[in-house]
């Protein structure tokens, strides 16, 4: 056992303490039933689908087709047993008949891994359904790595081992990096470069943390890590390497920079792939590593890390999502964001933990849990109505959009909905998770030492100011897309989605709903996946009706609230009727201050509307300063001269290039380096080979003379 | 079988007698000189497979001890020979490791192998452990021998060497098959065959077996190192 936080103040409620020792993180006397084998054994035979499809995306013509509907029937599938899972309670762990000998594939399904699970497999059917349609004539570069991307993330999360978990997420990112490979052009081969480093930087980091889990005895089960949670140094470095890899491949900062290059470069469906699934695997490994099976016995500081990470991320994430132009950019930003956002949930369930402060780490936990899958909905939802638009009105470009609700109106509905939950309105998905996270944020700051309790304030403004800075993107982005006038001739020229498109967009809409209606329902079914992150057995208050954070505190009645609602307004809409003697009459529309365009200009001036850099202007003068090194610079023509004066103005990313430079100057040194070894003379090379051979001599000697009985 | 056994005795006094030459080699100066302990060293090694074979009741290791004699004592020694007689070596001198340094840097090889070799051996019969230990430093030696000589036919005869010690390792071992043995002498034939090759061949360009020379003539340095 670790040292725990124990400043436990005296001014909470006797119901919120823990009294009792190490948490029971759901291990179940008695063997597990045989439904859940059976479940398990599906999902694996549904893997197994998913690889056979892979060959079959190489065929001519029917080939697409197959792969897509392969890739939906299995996301189906995924999302039933995942459910099933979440509802029975945790499976057996299944041995599969491949693998090498020193480390057996195993595969398991835990409540953690079947939340995570249950929104790989939705995302998957809504971007399976957008691809039917307009991948139907993709090459088989572009079809090949599909199902095998897929099958990567499910074995990553199926994984009840180390190694299975590192294949899976190697195959994971490599499927991917092929995807974003098979497009055409220079700067989507350079995104995809730049993607290949951080995937190798993110391996590179992971293996050796999980060698450190499994320590000197060298067993990678779950089940064996769990046993010994790392302690010291040896933690602190597993904590560092979990962050570095898995964040890496989150897009958390500092390591976010090839996140708005590279996803908006792929296809729309694997753009909402990677930002809606992928990047939740990612903080997937994050929670099992460095929270399930590192978590038990940590100290307060276990957390902060984490906490921090995301509440930067959240910010900047944010702020950058206000100034891009791009919309898929806008949201790869956005994206950013909200995987602060769960990253702080997590990281405080961590330091709520171990300060024995259970049911609040729970509702930290959940409200992580809760958020990862509302963002997984809504930022499909808008990864795909923005491949809508760009398909339809040819512009992924903010300044070459707008009035486009005219033209495709249920895409406008559609993605209004998924703003909106972007924006965290109530009572939609973004709101349910964010407030939760707000609540757990608000009640743990008296915990610990001065500084933590400092750094949790300062952590829940900053939250509050990145959570209203991505709802003015998201508006932004919905406004400057769908409403105005169009900007460009061409934009007139769009048409309302194709129907299986527009029925994913509506499935997707309507569970963005249900999400942000049912929190409480939802977080019940995945209590056992808030027990693996948190320790404590679910969140406090969570029903059909009610969630909170306990039974005394405030609690948020999502469903309650839109009934009420609804029927208030039933009811003045009827009172209304009821009360005026004349019929309703439609007005003119108030337009905003414009005139008619005149006849020589039929679709207006784009300059009397807004731009998207216009828009941005205030918050980039604002905050853009400091954090994304804003420029802005007034050039005025000399006396006399008939120019224009010009305004220059623009942002940067500072923290990519500062990553990038002095890894650059590395390589020249080595290179150099490397050139020298050119000149030496044979003796000198044969010197070489026999001053390795003695180096690892002389190591064998010293650790057999160690490790020997 | 133990310490004062007739046949781990015999086995452990050819042995150290094959490593003893290894030290030989490192310091001799003139190549008549390391020619003729390397023919000797190829007889030890002789005597000891062929004991080997004797002591593990394994008549295959007589082939080998046949080989080896007549490959390593006679035949290799004498076409060497021939070679230094040809190119007027005969009287040459070369720089080598000097008696003391040579003693102090093959000392530590040894003690490096004995460190490695026993911890790693633990479960094997005592005769093994100290011949895979001999063996590996006759490898080391071998090696050691290559870095430090100038000549090509000195580097050659090191290269020969540490043969010699992987063919003392392949003999300790009980139930090696005959195949690798000669699949492995072969190897030293062809090995052997291309180093004279090389041999004639810089003779003919550059009239010397220094292999400094060559340094000159790989072409990326050629400007910068001309004296």
């Amino acid at each position: 056992m670790g040292v725990r936080g124990n400043s436990f103040p005296r001014s909470f409620p006797a119901s919120l303490r823990q009294e009792s020792g190490p948490p029971d993180c759901g291990f179940r006397p008695g063997g597990p039933l045989p439904i859940l084998t059976t479940v398990t054994v599906a999902l694996a035979f549904l893997l197994l689908g998913l690889l056979l499809l892979a060959p079959l995306g190489a065929l001519a013509g029917r080939g697409a087709r197959l792969v897509h509907g392969g890739g939906i029937a299995a996301s189906a599938g995924f999302v039933l047993l995942a459910v099933a899972g979440l509802a029975l309670g945790d499976g057996a762990v299944l041995l599969l008949p491949v693998g090498p000998p020193w480390a057996p594939l195993t595969l398991a399904l835990d409540g953690l891994s079947a939340w995570f699970l249950l929104l790989l497999g939705l995302v998957g059917v809504a971007c399976g359904l957008y691809a039917w349609v307009h991948e139907a004539a993709a090459p088989p570069r572009r079809l090949v790595p599909y199902p095998l991307f897929l099958a990567g993330m499910a074995l990553t999360l199926l994984a009840a081992d180390g190694f299975t978990l590192l294949l899976g997420f190697e195959a994971m990112s490599l499927a991917s990096w092929a995807l974003l490979a098979a497009q055409q052009g220079e700067a989507e081969r350079a995104a995809a470069r730049l993607y290949l480093g951080f995937a190798l930087f993110g391996a590179a980091c992971l293996i050796p943390a999980v060698g450190l889990l499994a320590g000197l005895t060298g067993d990678l089960s779950f089940a064996g890590m769990r046993a010994t949670p790392p302690q010291g140094w040896v933690a602190g470095v597993v904590m560092a390497l979990v962050l570095l890899g898995a964040g890496s491949k989150a897009g958390l900062v500092p390591l976010h920079g090839w996140l708005p290059i590279a996803h908006p470069v792929a296809p729309s469906h694997v753009s909402a792939l990677m930002s809606g699934a992928m990047t939740k695997v990612a903080l997937y490994v994050v929670a099992r590593l460095a929270l399930d099976l590192g978590g038990p016995a940590q100290p307060l500081a276990w957390g902060v890390p984490l906490l921090l990470l995301g509440t930067a991320s959240a910010l900047l994430g944010a702020l950058r999502a206000t100034q891009e132009t791009d919309s898929k950019t806008l949201l790869a930003c956005s994206t950013i964001e909200n995987i602060g956002f769960i990253a702080m949930g997590f990281g405080l369930s961590a330091v709520l933990r171990a300060a024995d402060l259970g049911p609040l780490a729970a509702l930290a936990a959940g409200a992580g849990l809760l958020h990862a899958l509302g963002h997984a909905l809504f930022k499909t939802l808008l990864f795909l109505a923005a491949g809508e638009v760009q398909h339809s009105a040819g512009s992924r470009r903010l300044d070459r959009l707008g009035g486009l609700i005219h033209a495709m109106p249920l895409v406008a509905l559609c993605a209004l909905a998924g703003a909106a939950a972007a924006a965290a309105l109530p009572p939609l998905a973004g709101f349910a998770g964010e407030w939760l996270l707000l609540q757990a944020l608000l009640s743990a700051w008296r915990v610990g030492s001065l500084g933590l309790q400092v750094l949790v304030a300062a952590c829940t403004a900053v939250a509050a100011l990145s959570a209203a800075l991505g709802a003015a993107a998201m508006l932004r982005l919905w406004g400057l897309t769908f409403l105005g006038r169009p900007r460009t001739p061409r934009t007139m020229g769009a048409q309302d989605a194709d129907p299986v498109c527009r029925a994913a967009l509506l499935g997707l809409a309507a569970l963005v709903t249900a999400v942000g209606l049912l929190p409480g329902a939802l977080l019940a079914l995945g209590a056992p996946a808030v027990a693996r992150i948190s320790g404590h057995d679910g969140v406090a208050e969570a029903s059909f009706w009610l969630v909170g954070p306990s039974a005394s505190g405030s609690g948020y009645r999502p469903l309650a609230l839109v009934i009420v609602a609804a029927l208030l307004l039933i009811g003045l809409v009827a009172l209304v009727r009821h009360l005026s003697p004349r019929p309703a009459a439609r007005g003119p529309v108030w337009d905003g201050g414009f005139i008619a365009p005149p006849a020589h200009l039929p679709f207006g001036d784009p300059a009397t509307q807004a731009s998207a850099a216009g828009f941005a202007q205030p918050l980039r003068r604002m905050l853009g300063g400091p954090l994304l090194a804003a420029r802005e610079a007034v050039e005025r023509p000399p006396p006399g001269s008939p120019d224009p004066a010009r305004l220059e103005s623009g942002f940067h990313d500072p923290l990519l290039p500062a990553l990038l430079r002095p890894l650059l100057r590395l390589r020249d040194r080595l290179a150099v380096a490397a050139e020298r070894l050119r000149d030496l003379t044979i003796r000198q090379f044969l010197g070489l080979s026999f001053g390795m051979l003695v180096l690892l001599l002389v190591l064998l000697a010293w650790l057999g003379a160690g490790g020997a009985p | 079988m133990g310490f004062g056994q007739l046949p781990y005795d015999v086995a452990h006094l050819l042995g150290g007698a094959v490593l003893l030459l290894s030290f030989v080699l490192l310091y001799q100066r003139r190549m008549a000189a390391v020619i003729n302990a390397f023919a000797t060293q190829g007889a030890l090694l002789a005597l000891a497979v062929a004991w080997q074979g004797w002591a593990q009741g394994a008549p295959g290791l007589y082939v080998t001890a046949l080989v080896a004699a007549a490959a390593k004592a006679v035949l290799i020694p004498l076409a060497l020979r021939a070679l230094v007689r040809r190119f007027g070596l005969h009287r040459s001198a070369e720089p080598a490791l000097g008696i003391g340094a040579g003693l102090i840097a093959g000392v530590a090889l040894v003690a490096l192998a004995i460190l490695v070799v026993l911890p790693a051996t633990t479960g094997a019969g005592a005769l093994a452990r100290e011949d895979l230990a001999m063996a590996l430093s006759v490898v080391l030696l071998g090696m050691l021998m290559m870095i430090t000589r100038r000549q090509a036919i000195s580097q050659v005869i090191g290269l020969l060497s540490l043969e010699n010690g992987l063919v003392l390792a392949a003999a300790g071992v009980r139930g090696l098959p005959l195949v690798v043995e000669l699949s492995t002498a072969a190897l030293v034939l062809v090995l052997a065959g291309v180093a004279g090759f090389f041999a004639f061949h810089l003779r003919a360009r550059f009239e010397s077996l220094d292999l400094s020379l060559l340094h000159r003539h790989r072409g990326e340095r050629a400007e910068a190192e001309q004296p």
